[in-house]
């Protein structure tokens, strides 16, 4: 536990030391604000039509506005997490750094949870700024906190789940951009996955449509802790982190 | 402090390290020896548990690399060929980083930091990024990091490549002074530096190990007859060297003797003897009775140079694939 904090502490060092982190939280909170600003402007239009035809119908804050953001904010992640993963490992392999964390008394699971951690710890941060702007609703509206709750912990699962997938990538080469890149190719496969679910209704679309990463945050993005869903997210933060124990000790098999 | 049996560590195409064996006694300061691609870092990443061998054991400071290698890496400090350093950090946080990883903490932790930086003599840089610094400051940073958790076994990889004359000498007293707490093994393939630092060498030829002896042994090794140097110098004036060199090779013991240097009133001579034949004595009275001066008399040992391009030599030209195989070695 203390090695895995220890390793941890370090990466964050790592990202609040470089502009990654504070170009990360910048544009994460601008493309929020953007969003929620968007999604405000559209609900007040609303508002004032449904006001003008004479039969006001009630008007939901967290269906109309939150909802859509969270599921945004998802494909914003897609973007986000490969700059987030794609150092991890490959930096320590070309810097040889690799060598120290492998011949000292931690074991590798320590490392790379330690690692991920900070990843996710990042991501965590960033999704905290952007609360910010949530709490203006609270001020003027009447949102239901729960369901934003809930949101928030889809969020961060969800981003737990690529940032493992990110930090295996991160272990196969020594090029943080080869890593980045690749990164974003498959978190973005994992994303489109369900599309054959609209033309395809045979065992193997259901498959490929389970595994999109998409789909799994829709009852979160409800406000619903579903826990198929809940386990598809934890199931696929194992996955990750197994492949990348898996290949750390590749690794030295083969160097 | 260190026993390895049979150690080996294959890759898919060629074989790196080939049934090593030594041993090594504790507080020894041992030369890992051998050109580039012998083998080296193969080895000593396996005693240092980055690289598991194939087959073979290694028992270092009590424990056995594949079975319990947290406990053999709590006692082993090891300094790759490119010191494993954070740019982004500070040397003082590098050194908390490290100790902290390797198990220290609180009031130890700080009074190791401020330990290794006097013993490293890294004050000045303490608090500079460690992208910034030298190449010399690097490597003493890379060598307070291995020392940090005080370990029983040093592991060493080419310390001195890369540096300036004076940061070498520096670096190789460094060693020798940390010899005393430490077992230290270090390769190199510069010749000198395992003269001057080591007390072992292991002398390694494309993974295979090729010798391991005493470095006075080494010396005494290369040839077999002692060989003295002996200048002479003349009383006044002209000095005839061929006269000198009738005379020494009339006293008794003496195999061969040879006219190394010849100016206007002294010449240097080397002097051979049989093996276990004390001629020095002889020499020096047959040159002072002669009416000559005697000015240096020492033992010409043969620099372990010799004795290392002898025993790494190819004894039949390889073919070109064997060659190719050989050449890529393990150190990458």
């Amino acid at each position: 536990m203390r090695n895995i904090w220890i390793i941890c502490r370090k990466e964050l060092r790592g990202y609040f030391v470089s502009p990654v982190a504070y170009l990360l939280l910048a544009m994460f909170a601008f493309i929020f604000g953007f969003f929620f600003w968007n999604a405000l402007a559209y609900f007040v239009l609303a508002g004032m039509e449904s006001q003008l035809s004479g039969q006001p119908m009630p008007m939901n804050v967290n269906e109309e506005i939150i909802r859509p953001i969270f599921s945004n904010i998802g494909v914003l992640g897609l973007f986000i997490i490969p700059v987030i993963t794609m150092r991890l490992f490959a930096e320590e392999k070309r810097t040889g750094t690799i060598e120290l964390l492998a011949t000292s008394p931690i074991t590798d699971v320590e490392v790379i949870v330690g690692k991920w951690l900070a990843a996710v710890m990042l991501y965590g941060s960033m999704l905290l700024l952007s609360a910010i702007n949530l709490m203006f609703l609270f001020h003027y509206g009447d949102p239901d906190w729960k369901p934003i709750a809930i949101g928030y912990i889809g969020l961060l699962l969800q981003a737990g789940a690529l940032l493992a997938v990110g930090t295996f990538i991160s272990t196969l080469t020594r090029n943080q951009i080869i890593a980045g890149a690749a990164t974003f190719g498959v978190c973005l496969l994992l994303w489109v996955l369900d599309w054959v679910s609209g033309y395809e209704s045979a065992p193997w679309a259901k498959v490929l449509a389970y595994m999109s990463v998409i789909t799994h945050f829709d009852s979160f993005a409800k406000g619903v802790v579903d826990s198929k869903d809940l386990i598809f997210y934890v199931s696929l933060t194992f996955l990750g982190l197994f492949f990348t124990a898996r290949s750390m000790e590749s690794l030295r098999w083969r160097s | 402090m260190i026993t390895v049996k049979n150690l080996t560590k294959r890759y898919a195409r060629n074989t790196a390290v080939d049934h090593i064996s030594f041993e090594v006694q504790k507080g020894q300061i041992v030369g890992f020896l051998g050109p580039n691609g012998a083998g080296k870092t193969t080895t000593m990443r396996m005693l240092t548990c980055f690289l598991p061998p194939t087959s073979g054991s290694a028992i270092v400071a009590g424990f056995d690399v594949l079975e319990q290698p947290l406990e053999v890496k709590r006692r082993v400090g090891y300094l790759p060929e490119t010191p494993p350093l954070y740019p982004e950090m500070t040397a003082t946080e590098y050194l908390s980083f490290v100790g902290k990883i390797k198990g220290l903490s609180g009031a130890i932790l700080r009074q190791r930091i401020d330990y290794v930086v006097g013993r490293c003599n890294i004050a000045d840089v303490k608090d500079k990024l460690l992208g910034k610094l030298s190449k010399g400051y690097r490597q003493r940073v890379g060598l307070a990091q291995a020392i940090i958790h005080n370990p029983d076994v040093l592991v060493l990889d080419e310390p001195t490549a890369g540096l300036d004359p004076k940061q070498i000498n520096e670096t190789r007293d460094l060693i020798k002074s940390l010899a005393g707490d430490h077992t230290i093994i270090l390769s190199t393939h510069i010749l000198p530096e395992v003269e001057q630092t080591c007390e072992q060498v292991i002398i390694i030829n494309k993974g295979k190990l090729v010798t391991i002896d005493s470095v006075v042994n080494l010396q005494n090794r290369a040839r077999g007859a002692e060989s003295v140097l002996v200048e002479v110098g003349g009383r006044n004036g002209d000095l005839d060297s061929a006269a000198v060199l009738r005379r020494l090779s009339q006293v008794p013991g003496v195999s061969r003797v040879v006219v190394k240097e010849k100016r206007q009133n002294r010449s240097v001579l080397e002097v051979e003897s049989g093996k276990g034949t004390p001629i020095r004595g002889d020499l020096a009275r047959a040159v002072v009775e002669a009416g000559w001066d005697l000015n240096e008399l020492r033992s010409a040992a043969a620099s372990l140079e010799e004795i290392f391009l002898d025993l790494t030599r190819e004894e039949t030209p390889a073919p070109g694939p064997v060659e190719e195989v050989a050449g890529k070695g393990a150190t990458k």
